[in-house]
């Protein structure tokens, strides 16, 4: 079954049209890494899927029904997370926020709430995490907890956005295996979106990759190959491959930053000041 | 104390006025938009002043006045990063009005201290029924969209994707912060409306991490400045609005200092 289709769809944000000519299907059960420099249009088009971008051209279908806003099939984790003044309430209440979130009436919580509210939190492993106010959280501790507030409503398709910023490689590895089980254990279709390509390896069934307002969708053998990505870039980039893992490459330069860090296998024996290595 | 009809009054408005203070001004800190609440009423003294010199009374000024600003903000900006432009804005042509009307109104300094500072104890009983109606209205409109508004205020960005109308609630919202900013003018005047929206709120936040009691907290806190605020005056003869400044600081402080303790909604 098809959980994701794209015919034709420009996505265009004010006079810019950041996807354009994109078709695809996505089937049920992928695990998708969503992956492109800054501005490639990650967010648009999962805010597209969301039914938040209207395409300018072509249809996009969820589950066979045109996308529209406020799909309950659809759990999401958006890039950015609310204002800094929710830090105060603890992580409780910031999952409860969800569960009938869209519906008018008091923010009380019945037994079913409850039992939903623990049901995502035990399986991202918060349970005890929730009790403490997100201000005393770590990021990866956080990550967990928006995991959490993106399976209230038991959704299809989970849309990640960028869930490894600012996590080092041992935690980042966490955050991937728990993805990883969610997806096959409640069978649901993931898009992961993330800058580097080698700590999802291990996870990811096939890869989207976007770059001027294209996209290339395969296995990672078909779609981290020289001639595609120099086409998403439109510059000449070469493809090394090293130990199990891949770099991109640009005249020498290597893009994206991947090969400054050490994924979580290998990290152990000698993790260093590289482990912050920037990809703005 | 209460023998006197002008403290029973001003019991009864302080009541009213707390309760829905504490409740608003909850969720106004949470959405970091105290700034909204304090233009709003600086942008009633405006209204106030000009009701006066057309010959209304200035409680109906301050509440249509505001609700415009109040409405027009919401409107005009949906992101927190527009937010303090269009409040900005709307403040300074404010204030730029205000300016004219009171070159008008030197005749009735009395009324502008009043308007500026509260004077909760002239209060009269139409006043009180006044404010009765428009603190229900405030607290049963908060409470039909206080479930979506604490989504949005939460986690913007999903509460869209699952279809909750951020500009929608945001000018909803705006539009209770006016009339609650109306009503808490005629306590401790537009100058002070920190005092009771978000003095309360902002120790009740670092008091309790959850939501329903938090805003419960908030109310009591708002209430209890009100009353000690109120008997104070009543003993010393100093102004209430003084007094309940004075207490909304001290408990925001006590409130910081203490060890916040974590209670579970
Ligand atoms: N309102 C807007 N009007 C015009 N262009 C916009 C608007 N919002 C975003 N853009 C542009 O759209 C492009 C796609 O942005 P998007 O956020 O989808 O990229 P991304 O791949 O998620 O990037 P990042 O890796 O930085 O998160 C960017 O070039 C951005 O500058
Ligand atoms: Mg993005």
């Amino acid at each position: 079954m098809t959980a994701i289709a794209l015919r034709d769809v420009r996505l265009t944000l004010g006079d810019r049209v950041v996807l354009d000519k994109i078709t695809l299907d996505i089937t049920a059960g992928e695990f998708i890494g969503v992956l492109g420099p800054n501005g490639a249009g990650k967010t648009t088009l999962m805010r597209a899927i969301l039914g938040l971008v209207k395409p300018s051209q072509g249809e996009i279908r969820i589950l066979g029904r045109p996308a529209t806003r406020g799909n309950p099939a659809i759990g999401y984790m958006p890039q950015v997370h609310g204002a800094a003044t929710l830090a105060r309430l603890n992580g409780w209440d910031f999952v409860a926020s969800v569960v009938d979130g869209h519906r008018l009436g008091l923010p009380l919580m019945g037994k079913a709430g409850r039992a939903e509210i623990e049901r995502a939190l035990d399986r991202v492993g918060a349970r005890a995490l929730a009790q403490r106010p997100l201000a005393e959280i770590s990021g990866g501790e956080r990550q967990r907890l928006l995991l959490a507030q993106a399976l209230i409503g038991r959704p299809h398709l989970l849309l990640l956005d960028e869930p490894l910023i600012s996590l080092d490689p041992r935690h980042q590895a966490e955050v991937i295996n728990l993805v990883k089980s969610l997806q096959r254990e409640l069978r649901i279709t993931v898009l992961f979106s993330a800058h580097e390509l080698n700590p999802l390896l291990g996870a990811l069934d096939r890869v989207l990759y976007l770059g001027s307002g294209q996209a290339a969708l395969g296995t990672v053998d078909e779609v981290i190959t020289g001639p595609v990505l120099s086409r998403l870039y439109g510059s000449d980039i070469e493809v090394v491959r090293l130990k199990g893992r891949i770099f991109v490459m640009s005249g020498g330069h290597e893009l994206e930053g991947d090969g400054h860090r050490h994924d979580a296998g290998s990290s152990h024996s000698h993790r260093h000041h590289h482990a912050q290595s920037g990809h703005a | 104390m209460l023998d006197y009809d002008f403290m029973r009054h001003a019991f009864a408005a302080a009541t009213i006025v707390a309760v829905v203070a504490g409740a608003v001004g909850y969720f106004l800190v949470l959405r970091s938009q105290t700034f909204a609440g304090h233009a709003l009423a600086h942008v009633g003294f405006t209204g106030a002043t000009g009701a006066v010199l057309i010959g209304i009374s200035p409680l109906w000024g301050l509440v249509l006045v505001t609700l415009a600003a109040g409405l027009g903000m919401g409107f005009m900006g949906e992101r927190l990063a527009q937010r303090d432009v269009a409040i900005g804005l709307v403040l300074a042509l404010a204030l730029g009005l205000g300016l004219l009307f009171l070159h008008f109104f030197t005749a009735y300094a009395t009324q502008a201290t009043a308007l500026l500072f509260g004077n909760v104890l002239a209060v009269d009983v139409e006043t009180v029924w006044t404010l009765l109606a428009l603190g229900a209205i405030s607290l049963i409109l908060l409470a039909v969209i206080s479930r979506p508004l604490l989504f949005a205020s939460l986690q913007p960005e999903l509460a869209e994707a699952k279809g909750v109308s951020l500009r929608l609630y945001s000018v909803l919202f705006l539009a209770i912060v006016a009339l609650t900013t109306a009503e808490c003018a005629q306590i401790v005047g537009v100058l002070l409306v920190f005092a009771l929206m978000v003095g309360p709120a902002a120790a009740a936040l670092q008091l309790t991490r959850a939501v329903v009691a938090g805003v419960l907290l908030s109310a009591l806190l708002a209430v209890v400045e009100a009353w000690l605020g109120l008997t104070l005056a009543f003993y010393t003869d100093w102004p209430t609005s003084f007094w309940i400044t004075a207490l909304s600081v001290a408990i925001y402080l006590l409130a910081n200092l203490r060890w916040p303790v974590a209670i579970r909604s």
